[in-house]
């Protein structure tokens, strides 16, 4: 994948990866086009390090709501400003109960917490019990070959 | 960082044309000349406040697997466990976490059977149980983080 370390920053980057893949500039615009509409490709954009930005506070929240509401929630979850992903993952009982998984960005670890209460607000009696796991180091990082 | 830059990563989080002159169509959006945009873009990217620009590929249409997967590791081994795992090519990120389940990690694969084979031969090779957690569903409305 000629775009994989990202789109090349010169006037004409889809004209660029052609001459790499010896495609016409069309083809590769089209191409492109196809995979977007398809969903292949999410979307061309710029993606921002919240870290480096001051959103220093990560956590990931995790929920256990009842199965049949999860998607409801999920929704509303994942339309929330300060929340980047939600995900309905497996439960692995007895050990791990949580059904529901938020990312959760603010400034700081306090912050997060203010916003993890809100989405307690918003699930009300549906929420049977969250955590809040921040991460206290990265351990590995690497791009995503494919 | 000022108001153009965070224009741009504002305006540029939603999408990017596909066409001739793509920069040029974005900057006259953004009010800055094409050359501009491209500068801000690297400066953005050296200074680490972009962690990427360009497609994002969405990996299972791609073929592949993708998982999250979790252990619980008793802290006198965590170093040894976390190394371990890091080996395994197909671990793409790894984070430590403040919880019981205090090694979380993704899985990339090159196609989706292979990763309960990768989580088998971690368990092999660690000694301890991982807890894999694949997605069932995605509630991702975009990135809509304003600077």
């Amino acid at each position: 994948m000629a775009t994989q370390g990202g789109l090349p920053l010169v006037p004409r980057p889809y004209a660029q990866i052609a001459r790499q893949l010896g495609a016409a500039p069309d083809e590769v615009m089209q191409r492109l086009q196809r995979m977007l509409d398809r969903g292949v490709i999410r979307r061309i954009g710029a993606v921002p390090n919240h870290y480096s930005l001051g959103f220093r506070g990560n956590g990931m929240s995790v929920w256990d709501v009842p199965d049949e509401k999860i998607r409801k929630y999920g929704r509303k979850i994942g339309n929330l400003d300060f929340v980047s992903h939600a995900y309905h993952r497996p439960r692995q009982l007895p050990e791990w109960r949580y059904n529901l998984f938020a990312m959760v960005h603010g400034r700081n670890r306090d912050e997060v917490l203010v916003k993890v209460a809100l989405i307690a607000d918003l699930l009300g009696e549906d929420n049977r019990v969250h955590e809040v796991l921040f991460s206290t180091r990265i351990l590995k990082k690497t791009g995503l070959r494919i | 960082m000022d108001d153009i830059d965070r224009a741009i990563l504002n305006r540029l989080q939603d999408g990017f044309p596909i066409c001739e002159r793509p920069y040029r169509t974005a900057a006259e959006q953004l009010g800055v000349s094409e050359e501009e945009l491209i500068r801000r873009l690297k400066r953005m990217l050296d200074n680490k406040q972009l962690s990427r620009f360009g497609p994002m590929f969405h990996a299972e249409r791609l073929g592949g697997g993708l998982s999250l997967c979790a252990m619980r590791v008793p802290e006198a081994r965590f170093e040894r466990v976390a190394d371990q795992v890091n080996a395994f090519q197909e671990v793409a990120h790894n984070y430590a976490r403040d919880h019981a389940f205090n090694i979380w990690f993704v899985l990339a694969t090159e196609t989706p059977g292979r990763i309960d084979e990768v989580v088998a031969e971690i368990e092999k090779t660690t000694g301890y149980r991982v807890y894999n957690l694949p997605k069932q569903e995605e509630y991702f409305v975009g990135l809509k983080f304003e600077v």
